[in-house]
């Protein structure tokens, strides 16, 4: 991409092809690889944003799915070994990683967490590590990934599942019915419907309540899917904006070097910012999903 | 950036890592866990416990070897009383042995005197006839003076 662009601004006075092509740039790495049925009526993957757009909800990211397919099976993989080796004796290295990961979560959970559920535990294990490393992902070279594969042939590729809104509201859904099993389970069906219609304002501001509780509801899962990926789709952006300072590159020019060294010295900046974002996100995802099964189990008044 | 099934697929994977995660990962590893902090608790319980047994063992061993120390005390002590006891024993036996071998000795030696004496007086009454005879010359008959030749002899 880069040497097209570089191409491109040789040309001289040609500003307004440069910007279009710094467009297509940003566009390329902002557009998933989706599986669908294309406008002729076969099965394919779409070439452009519009032949995605036109796929539909009937349509899969790939990238997206392999990734966090990948990153998921590669995290419980070395958890099921360190899990199945696991003895009271002495720890190797892998045992003694993970042991030290499943008591923080275990005593992060044991924090926001007051009632007792054994399902917690692995829920926030499993959201924090999955989340983790799929954030992680950003600190891959934006154009390393989508470079192999488009010498593979394959049009797009964004490597960080973050930044794909499906996989966020996947989760955050996925959180979202355990909250609302839990309420139902814990304080039943009424007493549920209770919470929702019967306070703050009494039984004669039914309506009002149903509508204040019932955005407070939703707002749950819907804040924390676009938190997690407000996060990463603005930190992938601001990787893709510092890494066309250097696409920029016409020679040895003074502002050309000067682009150049500015993209090395910012990507080197934000990318050890985007450490603490990355982990931030995973652990605040993680919380926010322990802390919202907790009101769940509670008999709040 | 359009929603699709993709979210459905999300889902789905997520519940599966969840499942996955409950069954093979935390079960396990927090079953050692739990087994490793029974064991340490276990070896400082022991430790606390071989503390206090060896303290008591400390306590008792010194109490044997005071009563070790007073015994042997009261060996040595009998042992010195034996031995002068013996000593004595033995110094009053050899004073009764040597008494007697004195007295034996006293026996013989009178014993031997008798005799010695007994063999002077024969040997005497022989050399004085012998003298007697040799000063009367042949005029003294043996058998004739026989009897003041006995009386001389027991006179010796």
């Amino acid at each position: 991409m880069s040497s097209e662009m570089a191409g491109a601004a040789e040309v001289a006075g040609a500003a307004h092809e440069a910007a279009h092509t710094s467009a297509e740039y940003i566009k390329h790495h902002l557009q998933n690889l989706t599986y669908g049925q294309l406008p002729d009526g076969t099965w394919g993957v779409a070439h452009s944003a519009e032949e995605a757009k036109a796929m539909g909800f009937w349509a899969l990211n790939l990238d997206t799915l392999i990734m966090s397919l990948l990153l998921g099976a590669v995290f419980m993989f070395m958890f099921y070994r360190a899990g199945k080796t696991a003895s009271a004796g002495v720890p190797n290295c892998l045992q003694n990683f993970c042991e030290w990961a499943l008591e923080f979560i275990d005593n992060s959970v044991r924090g926001s967490f007051s009632g007792k559920n054994a399902m917690i535990g692995p829920l926030a294990l499993t959201i924090f590590f999955w989340v983790f490393s799929m954030n992680l992902m950003d600190l891959i070279p934006i154009d390393w990934v989508p470079g192999l594969m488009a010498m593979m042939g394959v049009p797009f590729f964004k490597v960080v599942p973050s930044t794909d809104p499906n996989a966020t509201f996947g989760m955050a859904i996925g959180v979202f019915a355990l909250v609302l099993y839990y309420s139902v389970k814990m304080k039943g069906l009424g007493g549920f419907m209770g919470e929702l219609t019967l306070q703050p304002f009494g039984k004669w501001g039914m309506p009002v309540n149903f509508l204040l509780e019932g955005v407070n509801l939703i707002a749950k899962p819907i804040s924390l899917a676009l938190r997690l990926f407000g996060n990463m789709y603005a930190g992938e952006m601001i990787f893709i904006l510092i890494a066309l300072m250097g696409g920029a590159w016409a020679g040895f020019t003074m502002s050309g070097v000067t682009l150049f060294g500015s993209q090395i010295l910012l990507s080197l900046g934000w990318a050890i910012f985007h450490i603490l974002i990355v982990t931030l996100q995973a652990f605040i995802f993680m919380t926010l999903t322990v802390v919202y099964l907790d009101m769940a189990h509670q008999e709040h008044h | 950036m359009n929603i699709n099934a993709t979210l459905l697929a999300q889902l789905i994977m997520f519940a599966m890592f969840v499942w996955f995660c409950m069954a093979f990962v935390w079960t396990p590893i927090v079953a050692a866990l739990d087994a490793r902090k029974k064991q340490i608790a276990d070896g400082l319980a022991d430790a606390e416990r071989a503390k206090h047994d060896l303290e008591l063992a400390s306590k008792r061993s010194a109490e044997i070897l005071r009563e070790a120390k007073e015994k042997a005390g009261d060996i040595v002590a009998n042992g010195e009383k034996r031995a002068t006891e013996i000593v004595e024993e033995a110094k009053g036996q050899a004073k009764v042995e040597g008494d007697r071998i004195i007295a034996g000795a006293k026996a013989e030696i009178d014993q031997e005197v008798f005799r010695a004496k007994e063999q002077l007086r024969t040997q005497v009454s022989a050399i004085a006839l012998a003298g007697a005879g040799k000063i009367l010359g042949r005029e003294i008959d043996a058998k004739a003076h026989n009897d003041l030749l006995d009386k001389l002899v027991a006179e010796i």
